[in-house]
């Protein structure tokens, strides 16, 4: 459909179109774009202390990012990344709390807990797709609703003392870095960028380089032809769901064993999971394009929180300048159509 | 003013492949005019080129001998060229009515005069002999009236000029009876038409002249008259062309396939198949013969587990498959050439390499300890690709990218290559021009020759009686007789399937 370098061409120019508008928003609403994006650059990248705090914020949004890239690459719509990343949070503060044990043990099991609570949790839309063809996207919707108020009652009632927050988990369970930290000048960066880029790595060669991928891809495409060659396909569209999952549920254990240390209440979504879905848009549903994406996103998270500071342009911007890159990223069509033209009018 | 359309030395370019070189084609008006070509030769790019979808390097259209430049459908459509695509550009849901005034609907106000849209459809589709209901949903009707909704479209659009692709290809034998008549209603009134086309019987029958193309290059234009099928084929493949394959004598050995009292619902749970026997030998070739929708897809998909079987028996070489899955069943030896090959052939989003390993991607060498192996898969589809001559830029375009005939010739190979002891040939050359065709119903004896057995399901009763050793009929899921291609006709074939001689009357069953 569209050429190798419209496929790299088409998110680069969104993300300078994004950001071109933004400035005229900006413009139009009596800002100064140059302060207001300087001021983002500078509480985003500006000093080892944003960088810790960005680098942070990526972490997450990778493992969202995957999670939503690789049901799509499989032909599957995963909303529920939300839901599936608040219960892998809640199963790694759960294991950190419940155990003492040596961290050579104890924090893997806790970040394993996370993957399989998100798996598990997917696990479910998946069944019900693959057995009596539900549509996933409603599913995954309602699951995150149960899943938001059933991390709650779990925050309150049993992890807790009737409390909003759960204790902080041990040492041994937990993957905060004091040396990051003493490095980024004490911000909460922590071992789960590794997690997050290995997890990157994993992504992509389940999907190219085993047969798994391959029948995995092979289903998402054309079911039928998958079934002529043998293929079992409902268990193939439930291991997707439950591998998306997993990676949703790594994304929970990275807040809840590494930025937080600990779960809480949530009144609302986090919207991690559902900025996963433009993270995974934006990279084209490829590792590396997902990694370059949830950096972007979290550059442009990480700088607005300074941003109101700094230059008086209200965190709001940001979602806007997001928003417009999502929209021509979606509408690719309309920048294939341009550089089209552009092409024609040079010759 | 002699010609309608006139494209002059027309060349296309692609990236590393010529494919029109110096083509020259001029339409009389009132004329058919075939555009004959093996699969790959240029025809569907010509007439893109002539549509508007694609801009020539070099050479000139006129039109009605006025120089025009045609950069997009919606200018075609304005001089007056229409197309009716081989696969039909219809939305399902809308009634054939919607389907034709789309875009272009008659307003009242703000709504659509539904009203008036639906008598000028009716107007036009009376005029031509059509007969489509314009209320119609075109999930409702059939691929004929779905097609005649497709000429009807261009109709409304004013056409004068219209470009048939390969329009029989789809069609049973009583619908393109029908839509020959079509043509000659359009023709009587003014009409001028293209029909893009590799079979040889449709041009002497209906074309005046024909035009014919040879990998990109025009060859000649001559007229239909007096032309012989087979100096037409040599034009179009470039050498001498055997109309009947060349085959010893079969020698039918151990039983392969041996079905009895089958039953086998269809998606509807409605009984498609009943109390059907069936036994194929190693070494011989078994075709079935019979009208479409008798329960052959049925019969297929239960032999290759893609559907469950109510009830009855399936052995191949002594072994029950009916309990299998597609995978055991595929591992225990039998290879399919599906019917559709878009829909179970292929997954067209796949590079065509990874297609050539649609069933043993899983197995050595392409995949060790679940690792693809994508050197080895890589050399296999090179291997294919060479030996069943599948035009592609390389291994790893896109199976979409590729015409028709070469996907159909990649699955051949890839099933071929697998050498099953039961090979399931549904409808093998279906959009394969004469060359082609020749090739596979080569490599079809070949398994056979080989000690293999053949099934092969065909709806073209030539093919049948050209290639089988026996050939059983079909008719409501059972088979009505067992006939010896050599002992029978054409006409007896008819007849038993259409259900009109049945096996209790005696004789018919030869083997």
């Amino acid at each position: 459909m569209f050429s190798r370098t419209q496929t790299i061409l088409i998110p680069v120019i969104s993300v300078v179109l994004g950001l071109l508008i933004g400035a005229v928003v900006m413009l139009v609403s009596g800002y100064n774009p140059i302060e207001g994006y300087s001021a983002l650059l500078r509480g985003s990248l500006g000093d080892s202390f944003y960088i810790g705090e960005t680098i942070r914020q990526i972490t997450p949004y990778i493992f969202a990012g995957l999670a939503v890239a690789f049901a799509f690459r499989t032909g599957l719509f995963n909303i529920g990344v939300e839901g599936q990343l608040l219960v892998g949070w809640i199963a790694s503060v759960w294991v950190g709390l419940a155990f003492d044990l040596p961290k050579i043990i104890h924090l893997p099991m806790a970040v394993l807990a996370g993957a399989i609570a998100g798996a598990l949790w997917a696990f479910i839309p998946g069944l019900l797709k693959a057995k009596l063809r539900v549509h996933e996207v409603i599913v995954t919707i309602m699951m995150n609703y149960i899943a938001l108020h059933l991390v709650n009652y779990l925050v309150r009632y049993v992890i807790s003392d009737q409390q909003n927050t759960t204790s902080r988990v041990p040492e041994s369970a937990s993957l905060k870095s004091p040396f990051f930290e003493a490095l980024t000048e004490f911000s909460t960066m922590h071992y789960g960028i590794f997690l997050a880029l290995a997890g990157a790595i994993i992504y992509y060669v389940i999907l190219e380089k085993t047969s798994t991928g391959f029948e995995l891809r092979s289903v998402g495409f054309n079911q039928n032809a998958s079934q002529y060659a043998g293929m079992n396909v409902n268990r193939n569209i439930i291991l997707s769901m439950v591998i998306s999952g997993a990676f949703a549920g790594l994304g929970g254990a990275m807040e809840g064993l590494g930025t937080f240390g600990y779960a809480f209440i949530h009144g609302a979504f986090s919207g991690v999971g559902f900025d996963g879905i433009a993270v995974a848009l934006l990279g084209g549903n490829v590792a590396i394009g997902v990694v370059l994406a949830a950096a972007l996103f979290g550059i442009l998270k990480q700088g607005a929180l300074i941003m109101p500071l700094q230059s008086g342009v209200p965190t709001e911007l940001v979602e806007i300048v997001i928003a417009i890159i999502i929209f021509f990223v979606a509408s690719s069509y309309i920048i294939a159509y341009l550089l089209q033209r552009f092409k024609k009018g040079a010759q | 003013m002699d010609y309608v359309i006139e494209m002059l030395n027309i060349r296309k370019e692609f990236p590393g492949i010529v494919a029109n070189d110096n083509i020259t084609l001029q339409l009389k008006k009132g004329e058919i005019h075939a555009l004959l070509g093996e699969n790959g030769a240029g025809k569907s790019t010509l007439m893109n080129v002539l549509f508007g979808l694609y801009q020539p390097e070099k050479g000139e259209i006129r039109v009605k001998g006025e120089k025009v430049n045609i950069t997009s459908p919606n200018i075609a459509n304005d001089l007056g060229i229409g197309m009716v695509h081989q696969h039909f550009m219809l939305v399902d849901t809308f009634t054939v009515t919607e389907n034709i005034v789309l875009g272009m609907e008659p307003k009242k106000g703000f709504t659509i005069d539904m009203k008036k849209a639906e008598r000028d459809v009716k107007e036009i589709s009376d005029r031509y002999g059509l007969r489509v209901d314009p209320k119609a949903k075109i999930a409702d009707i059939s691929v004929g009236m779905q097609q005649r909704a497709e000429i009807l479209k261009t109709l409304y659009r004013g056409a004068e000029i219209l470009i048939f692709d390969e329009p029989t290809a789809v069609l049973t034998p009583q619908e393109i009876k029908e839509l020959i008549q079509i043509f000659r209603t359009l023709i009587a009134e003014g009409k001028s038409i293209i029909l893009i086309t590799h079979k040889l019987k449709e041009i002497i029958e209906v074309c005046d002249r024909v035009t014919v193309i040879r990998k990109g290059v025009g060859i000649d234009t001559l007229d239909v008259e007096g032309a012989t099928p087979n100096q037409l084929a040599s034009l179009m493949v470039g050498r001498e062309v055997l109309f009947r394959t060349e085959k010893t004598e079969a020698e039918p050995k151990d039983v392969v396939l041996q079905i009895s009292k089958l039953n086998v619902n269809d998606a509807r749970g409605v009984r498609a198949v009943r109390d059907l026997d069936l036994t194929i030998r190693a070494g011989e070739i078994l075709g079935i013969a019979g009208v479409d929708g008798n329960g052959q897809t049925e019969l297929i998909e239960a032999i290759t587990g893609l559907t469950k079987i109510s009830s009855g028996s399936i052995k191949l070489s002594g072994k029950e498959l009916s309990s299998y899955k597609t995978r055991k069943i595929t591992e225990a030896g039998v290879g399919h050439i599906p019917q559709d090959r878009h829909k179970h052939g292929l997954v067209l989003d796949f590079p065509i390499g990874d297609n050539m390993v649609l069933q043993t991607y899983y197995q050595r060498p392409y995949s060790k300890l679940s690792m693809l192996n994508n050197k080895e898969i890589n050399k296999q589809a090179k291997k294919l690709i060479n030996e069943f001559d599948v035009r592609t830029p390389s291994e790893y375009t896109q199976a979409r990218a590729l015409s028709g005939g070469n996907q159909q010739k990649a699955i051949i190979g890839r099933e071929i290559d697998r050498d099953p002891d039961l090979l399931i040939a549904a409808q093998p050359t279906r959009g394969l021009d004469v060359g082609a065709i020749e090739f596979i119903h080569q490599r079809l004896i070949d398994q056979r020759d080989k000690g293999k057995a053949v099934l092969l399901l065909s709806f073209e009763l030539d093919e049948i009686l050209n290639v089988s050793d026996r050939i059983a009929v079909i008719y409501e899921g059972n088979i009505i007789a067992v006939v010896n291609p050599k002992e029978t006709t054409e006409q007896e074939l008819g007849l038993l399937m259409a259900g009109s001689k049945k096996k209790e009357e005696g004789d018919i069953k030869h083997v």
